[in-house]
């Protein structure tokens, strides 16, 4: 190439032909037809179809989209700019309310939420600074994932026959320690003897929360060291534990969503974190006009979380255990129980 | 080179992107959608504003880097895998001075962290770099392998050692004010360029450019160019030619390793100002398609990024506001790549044997003989 700028323009004066006889198609300008409210909602790493915490944020939105005749749009963001530049893109396009799912959300919802006062931003498991005040348009929703998992512990302890537990956490981050710490704490509350292996799934979100065939393995190798329960926290990863305790014929517990139904009579129960509740009621304060911003918390008092008894696993869960668990449960609600986070 | 084959190299990447949204509008109309509107809404996301363009050239500018370096790599005989890791080295030792040296002036401190993002993707690729030049061990392993290491190091120091105080994120603090890189935002509109203020569009783009520039100064204009250029034709001939090609792998890994770690000038010092574990997502192996696609040439690189920066951007657009997946544009950019490399096959078979007439030597093997 002698004369590569010679080529560079000719290259861009076609691209710009391209570009221009393309846009001169002029595609239809989002905009709100009927007045209807309108919501966005950006996924995290995952997305929709994971069974699990991104599922259970959009069912609240079609539950709230089937409620209050609300348009919507949810997409999932490629690469980490993304994040910013999507809220952005849906705030220009004047959505009424926008849904950041997951933490990694926070630092581009408070920059966006600061421009845009006029929408209303909500962000699943925000991460406040210390002493932070978020602006009135910017909701930040927070859960004790460590209270509805100490409640899992609890029936894993009492459930497991070899005395050994096992957690599978998708990555190695303090969100996923307060599963993880609740869990064994709850563990230790039913039987004080209980040993707990614990396992990561991956250090980067795709291994972490987006690859079953990773959560099965480390399942079977916990199971085939003699451990009889397992909880995961592990996003998607973590069907592939629940597809191993099917195949060994243990017990897995699933996370976010209830997740019983997976493997019936092999997950032993679900620790539900309601995000479907949090969006639903987001989205429906919107509707009646009484959105505020600022942090809020959701636990065990609240039914921010909790642990799932369907026809699915009821059979597996004897009288005693549950009132074990209900006792445990009051203990924690009226603060005698204090569940650690770390 | 004769007329057609320079034609030719221009020629088949182009008709690769144009065969590529064919296939691609075959694609969309398969899952029952109208073409037309999916690329119109494509090109609204990626031209349609101030901003759209802002937007394309802010995701093109780590692309640059990434391909840069790979090219860079190949151009001494050598495929580096290893970007990824590279350049998260490459922001972890900026963001380490960003935060340590904040004392400096902007003047000094800008520098000096650029310095230390090159230095960092540097000195990961050279480890590679050493261990083929003195064991003949192969960098393709190596540097997957350094990748492995580099992604775990990273999550390992952010998450217990570096996190923010009192956050679950795993991220650092900001980086001190003096390193940030500006925004073109406020030059641009200084000179008539609306560009919003919001956009991230930031000065390392002129660093890419620069980049750009001086990959092809070194290649071409230099002796150690040269020698990176004889290693990668034929190293026999060219250690047979007094070239010391084992010092020469090491240079051009150290080279590589340096482009790469300049990602962190757009993602640390420009953007987010702090290390983000896992940012990244494949920015590194996206720099293979990127420099692949580009031809391995300083220009090409840069062409390339762009067309992947207009289709990252767009495909933004097309996943917020239709119900096409993201994953459409993955086809697309697999497409196109796939279409380059056959295109760039078919066409220098035929210059070959256009040449080959023309001096009189026989056609290649491969080519069906004319005159028998």
């Amino acid at each position: 190439m002698r004369k590569p700028i010679e080529h560079l323009f000719i290259v861009l004066a076609i691209t710009a032909a391209v570009a221009v006889m393309l846009g001169g198609c002029s595609a239809e300008q989002p905009g709100s037809v009927d007045g209807a409210l309108r919501v966005g909602m950006v996924f995290d790493v995952g997305g929709k179809g994971d069974k699990s915490f991104n599922d259970s944020a959009y069912r609240g939105l079609l539950h709230a989209a089937d409620q209050f005749g609300v348009e919507h749009t949810e997409f999932e963001p490629g690469q980490d700019a993304d994040r910013e530049t999507g809220l952005r893109k849906l705030a220009q396009a004047q959505y009424d309310i926008i849904i950041g799912v997951g933490f990694l959300f926070s630092d581009a919802m408070r920059k966006v939420a600061v421009d845009y006062p006029d929408v209303k931003f909500a962000c699943i498991d925000f991460d406040p600074r210390p002493g932070e005040t978020l602006p009135d348009n910017l909701a930040g929703l927070k859960f004790r994932e460590e209270e509805g998992s100490f409640l899992v512990g609890v029936i894993a302890g009492l459930f497991s026959k070899t005395g050994r537990i096992g957690f599978i956490g998708g990555m190695d981050i303090p969100l996923i320690h307060k599963f993880e710490a609740g869990y064994i704490a709850g563990a230790k509350y039913a039987n004080p003897a209980v040993s707990v292996t614990v396992a990561y799934a991956g250090a980067t979100p795709q291994q972490a929360f987006a690859d079953p065939a990773k959560g099965k393995e480390l399942a079977l190798l916990q199971y085939g060291r003699g451990v009889d329960v397992i909880y995961h926290a592990a996003g998607s990863t973590g069907n592939g534990v629940i597809e191993a305790a099917r195949e060994v014929n243990r017990q897995a517990i699933g996370v976010d969503s209830n997740q019983n139904y997976m493997a019936p009579g092999n997950v032993l129960t679900s620790m539900v974190k309601r995000v479907d509740n949090a969006v639903f009621k987001t989205v429906q304060s919107a509707v009646e006009g009484n959105f505020s911003g600022g942090l809020r918390e959701f636990g065990l008092a609240d039914d921010g979380v909790g642990y799932a008894v369907d026809e699915y696993n009821e059979d597996l869960l004897t009288e005693e255990m549950l009132s074990v668990v209900e006792d445990a449960r009051q203990a924690i609600v009226e603060g005698t129980i204090s569940v650690p986070t770390e | 080179m004769n007329r057609f084959a320079r034609l030719s190299q221009l020629l088949s990447p182009l008709v690769a992107v144009a065969a590529a949204f064919l296939v691609g509008g075959l694609v969309v109309t398969a899952i029952g959608e109208n073409p037309f509107r999916i690329y119109a809404i494509l090109f609204r996301g990626a031209f349609g504003s101030i901003d759209a363009i802002g937007l394309v050239l802010f995701n093109a500018v780590p692309l640059i880097f990434a391909g840069l370096a790979v090219a860079f790599a190949f151009r001494a005989g050598l495929f580096n895998i290893g970007g990824e890791g590279q350049l998260y080295v490459g922001a972890f030792v900026c963001t380490l001075a960003g935060l340590a040296l904040g004392g400096l002036p902007a003047v000094l401190l800008i520098p000096l962290l650029i310095l230390a993002s090159a230095a960092g993707g540097a000195v990961w690729a050279a480890v590679p770099g050493l261990l083929k030049a003195r064991f003949g061990v192969h960098e393709v392993i190596n540097t997957i392998m350094m990748n492995f290491i580099a992604v775990g190091l990273t999550s390992y120091f952010i998450i217990n050692m570096l996190r923010e105080p009192g956050q679950m994120t795993p991220q650092t603090s900001e980086i001190a004010l003096a390193g940030h890189l500006p925004r073109l935002a406020g030059p641009l509109s200084r000179i008539g360029i609306p560009l919003p203020q919001a956009n991230p569009l930031n000065f390392s783009l002129v660093l890419a450019l620069a980049a750009v520039w001086l990959a092809w100064y070194i290649l071409y204009r230099t002796n150690l160019g040269y020698e990176i250029r004889a290693v990668g034709m034929n190293s026999q001939a060219a250690e047979y030619a007094g070239i010391n090609v084992r010092r020469t792998i090491v240079l051009a890994m150290l080279l590589s390793g340096a482009f790469a770690g300049l990602v962190a000038t757009n993602e640390v010092m420009g953007f987010r100002h702090r290390f983000l574990d896992n940012f990244s997502s494949g920015l590194g192996f996206m720099g293979i398609a990127v420099a692949l696609l580009g031809k391995n040439t300083p220009l090409g690189v840069l062409l390339a990024a762009l067309l992947f920066g207009v289709l990252n951007t767009g495909a933004l657009e097309v996943d917020i506001f239709t119900d096409v997946p993201r994953e459409l544009i993955l086809v697309l950019q697999a497409i196109t790549i796939i279409l380059v490399v056959v295109g760039n096959e078919v066409f220098a078979r035929r210059a070959a044997a256009r040449e080959g007439r023309a001096a009189g030597v026989p056609l290649p093997a491969t080519e069906p003989s004319r005159e028998a």
